[in-house]
C-alpha cells in the first residue's frame, strides 16, 4: 500500500488539494448560504441535473484545455510565459477579421481561418521568445504587457473596422455559416471544437514526450545547462516552445468565436489564458491530465454558475477555491513529512526483508 | 500653438501625472524591494486590490480614515506574508504562488463585495471616506509651481516621502544592507551568519506595506469606492517599472513616473479623434519597447566586457 502512496504521491497530493478546496466551498456554502443544503445541492449536482448543463461543462473545458495545452508548453521548457491571453484575444479577433475578409469554399474556410488564428498567436508567442533567446528579457514581464497590447489592438479592429452596427452591442459582424463549427448535440452547444481540443491534446502529448523538440523542450525544462552541454540548441527550444504555444493558444481562441458565439464578443478579455494557466498547474504540464483538470475546473465553474443564479451565494467562490488549490498543489512542502515517514518506513522495511532473505 | 501641445505643457499636466504615478510608484517600490532580495514578486496586483478593498470596507462601517488606514496594510501585509509562508516554507515557486494569490484577492474582493453592497461590481452604494489632498503652504501661493505640486493627495506626497524611505532603508539599515546581500549572493550572506529565508520574508512584508497605500490611493484617494479589480495592471506595470530602474530608488521613481506621463499622455491624447484603444496600448508598447532596449544595451555592455 505504501508503495503506491509513493509511487502516486503527486497525483494524490493533487487529490488532496482538490479535496481540501471543495471542502472549504462546501464550509463557504453553510457559512453564507440561507438554505445550504438546496444550494450545496445545486453547486455539486448542478452540472449534471439537466442536459444543457451537462453540456455546458464540455463547452467551457474546451477553451480552457486550449489554454492549458497553450501554457503546457512553454511551461514545460521553464519559460514563465503567461501571454495565452493576448494569444487568445487577438488571434480571435485577428482570426474573426480574416474570416469576414476572404471568402473561402467551404471544406477550406474553417480550416484556414482556425489555421491563420494560430499564426497570429504563433506571432504574439515569438516576441517574448525572441527577445528571452537573443537578450535575455524576462518573458514574464512582456508577455504580460503584450496582453494589454493583444487586448486593446483586437478591441480596435473589432470596434472600428468590423462592428455590426445593427446589433446593438459591441461585436463583430456574424460570420458566414460556412465558418461555423457545427454543434451536433441537440439541446446542448457541445461542437466540433469539443472534439478538436482533444485530438490536440493528443497532438501535444504526443510532441511533448515521443518527438525529438519535444523532448528537448523538457530537457530545457529540465536543466538549461545541462541541455545546452548535451547539445541542444536552447536558443531555438526557448523561441518555438512560446511559438508552438501561442499557436495553440490563437487556435483556441478562433475555436470559441466559431464553434459557439459565431462571432467576435468579447468586450472584457474572457480570462481563458489565466484559466490555462490553472488547469497546466494541476494537471502537472501533462496534456492528458490536463484534459480532465479542465473539465474539472469547468465543472466548478458550471456549478458556480447555477449556484449563482440560483441562490444567494456569488459565484466568486470558485475563483478563491481554485485559488487555494493550485497554491497547496505548487507547494512542494505541503505533505512532504507524510511522504518523508513513509518513505522511512518503506526502506525500513526493505532492509528488514533483505536482512531476513539473507 | 496646437491645442495639445498647449495642454500637455501645461500646469494640469504635470498635477495629473503625479496623481497617475502614485499608484504605481507605490507598488514599483514593494516590487523592487523584494526584487533586491532577489525575488520576483508579481503578486502587486493583489495586494493592492485587497487593501483598496479593505480600505473601503472599513471606512464604510468605522467612520474611520485611521482605522480603514490600518486594517488596509494589515491585510496586504497579511496577503504578502501568505506569499512568503508558501514560498518560503512550503517550497511553492514564486510565480505561480503570486498568480495563485492574485486571483484569490480577485475573487475574495467580488465575493465579499457582493456580501457587503449587495452588487458584484463596485461598493459605490456604501460610502466610503477618501484621503484629503493637502495644500502646501507658501508653495501653493507660487502661481505655476503652486498649480503643479500643492493640493495632490496626501498619499501622492507619502509616494514621494516613500521613496525617500527605500532609499535609507536600503542604503542606511542594518537589513537594507542585508536584503541587498541576499539579493546578490544568497550562499555568502548565509555563510556569514544571515538568516537567508528571514531577510526575504522581511522584504516581502515590505512590499505589501509599500503595495497597500497604492490600493488605498486607488479606492480612497482616486475615487471614493471599490470596483472589482480596479488595480487594471498596476501591479504587472509596476514590475516593468521598477525593472527600468534596475529595482533601485531612484530609478524606481523615474520609471514609475516614465509610466505615469505615458498614462497621462494616453488620457490628454484622447480627446483627440484617435480611438482611445490605440491610445492605451502605449503604455504596454512602452514597457515592452524600454525593457527590450535596456536588455539589449545591457547584452551589448557585457559584451564589451568580455
Amino acid at each position: 500500500m505504501e508503495k503506491y502512496i509513493l509511487k502516486y504521491f503527486d497525483a494524490i497530493r493533487t487529490i488532496i488539494a482538490i479535496l481540501i478546496g471543495i471542502f472549504i466551498s462546501i464550509l463557504v456554502i453553510y457559512i453564507i448560504s440561507k438554505s445550504p443544503g438546496g444550494s450545496l445541492r445545486y453547486f455539486l449536482l448542478g452540472p449534471v441535473l439537466s442536459k444543457s448543463r451537462l453540456g455546458n461543462v464540455f463547452e467551457t473545458a474546451t477553451p480552457i484545455l486550449f489554454g492549458g495545452l497553450a501554457v503546457s508548453i512553454p511551461f514545460q521548457a521553464a519559460q514563465f510565459n503567461i501571454g495565452q491571453e493576448g494569444e487568445i484575444y487577438l488571434g480571435a479577433a485577428l482570426g474573426t477579421a480574416f474570416a469576414l475578409v476572404f471568402h473561402m469554399p467551404a471544406f477550406l474556410y474553417a480550416a484556414m481561418v482556425l489555421f491563420f488564428a494560430g499564426l497570429i498567436g504563433a506571432g504574439w508567442g515569438y516576441i517574448p521568445g525572441i527577445l528571452k533567446a537573443k537578450w535575455k528579457v524576462d518573458e514574464l514581464v512582456s508577455s504580460l504587457m503584450l496582453n494589454y497590447v493583444a487586448y486593446f489592438f483586437g478591441l480596435y479592429v473589432i470596434n472600428y473596422h468590423f462592428r455590426d452596427k445593427k446589433a446593438g452591442f459591441l461585436v463583430s459582424y456574424q460570420l458566414p455559416k460556412a465558418a461555423w463549427l457545427k454543434q451536433f448535440i441537440p439541446g446542448t452547444r457541445i461542437h466540433i471544437g469539443v472534439i478538436l481540443a482533444l485530438v490536440f491534446a493528443i497532438l501535444v502529448y504526443y510532441f511533448l514526450y515521443h518527438t525529438k523538440l519535444g523532448y528537448e523542450i523538457r530537457m530545457v525544462g529540465f536543466n538549461r545547462h545541462f541541455a545546452r552541454y548535451g547539445g541542444i540548441n536552447v536558443f531555438k527550444v526557448i523561441v518555438l516552445s512560446q511559438v508552438i504555444g501561442g499557436f495553440i493558444a490563437g487556435v483556441g481562441g478562433m475555436v470559441e468565436v466559431m464553434g459557439i458565439h459565431h462571432r467576435f464578443n468579447w468586450q472584457m478579455s474572457p480570462g481563458y489564458g489565466w484559466d490555462g494557466i490553472v488547469v497546466a498547474i494541476i494537471g502537472h504540464n501533462h496534456p492528458i491530465l490536463i484534459i480532465f483538470a479542465a473539465l474539472f475546473l469547468a465543472y466548478l465553474r458550471v456549478g458556480g454558475q447555477v449556484l449563482n443564479l440560483m441562490s444567494d451565494v456569488p459565484s466568486e467562490m470558485v475563483t478563491v477555491i481554485e485559488s487555494i488549490i493550485i497554491l497547496l498543489i505548487t507547494a512542494e512542502a505541503f505533505l512532504s513529512q507524510w511522504k518523508y515517514r513513509i518513505t522511512v518506513r518503506e526502506a525500513a522495511r526493505k532492509e528488514e526483508l533483505n536482512e531476513s532473505a539473507s | 500653438m496646437n491645442p495639445l501641445l498647449k495642454s500637455i505643457f501645461s500646469a494640469n499636466f504635470v498635477f495629473a501625472t503625479l496623481r497617475v504615478t502614485t499608484p504605481i510608484l507605490f507598488a514599483a517600490i514593494g516590487v523592487a524591494i523584494t526584487a533586491l532580495s532577489g525575488s520576483i514578486n508579481i503578486a502587486l496586483e493583489g495586494i493592492m486590490l485587497i487593501a483598496a478593498f479593505v480600505g473601503v470596507i472599513v471606512s464604510a462601517f468605522t467612520g474611520s480614515l485611521w482605522l480603514a488606514l490600518i486594517f488596509g496594510v494589515l491585510a496586504a501585509v497579511g496577503l504578502a506574508a501568505l506569499l512568503g509562508y508558501f514560498h518560503l516554507n512550503l517550497k511553492a515557486d514564486i510565480i505561480i504562488a503570486a498568480i495563485a494569490l492574485n486571483m484569490f484577492a480577485s475573487g475574495i474582493t467580488v465575493f465579499l463585495t457582493y456580501i457587503f453592497a449587495h452588487d458584484k461590481g463596485t461598493t459605490s452604494s456604501l460610502k466610503s471616506l477618501v484621503f484629503p489632498s493637502y495644500q502646501i503652504p507658501i508653495l501653493k501661493d507660487i502661481p505655476v509651481l503652486g498649480k503643479m505640486f500643492s493640493g495632490l493627495n496626501v498619499l501622492t506626497y507619502f509616494a514621494l516621502i516613500c521613496v525617500v524611505i527605500f532609499y535609507y532603508l536600503i542604503y542606511k539599515t542594518p537589513l537594507g544592507l542585508r536584503i541587498r546581500a541576499v539579493g546578490q549572493n544568497p550562499d555568502a550572506a548565509e555563510s556569514v551568519g544571515v538568516d537567508v529565508k528571514k531577510v526575504k520574508m522581511y522584504s516581502l512584508l515590505l512590499s505589501g506595506f509599500f503595495g497597500a497605500f497604492g490600493g488605498l490611493y486607488l479606492s480612497m484617494g482616486y475615487v471614493s469606492w471599490f470596483s472589482r479589480d480596479m488595480t487594471a495592471g498596476r501591479g504587472f506595470i509596476a514590475i516593468a517599472a521598477a525593472s527600468i530602474g534596475g529595482n533601485l530608488p531612484i530609478g524606481t521613481f523615474f520609471g514609475s513616473l516614465l509610466f505615469g506621463v505615458v498614462n497621462t499622455l494616453a488620457i490628454f491624447l484622447a480627446t483627440l479623434k484617435v480611438p482611445s484603444e490605440l491610445i492605451q496600448m502605449i503604455p504596454y508598447i512602452t514597457t515592452v519597447l524600454v525593457l527590450a532596449i535596456y536588455a539589449i544595451q545591457k547584452s551589448a555592455k557585457s559584451r564589451g566586457e568580455e
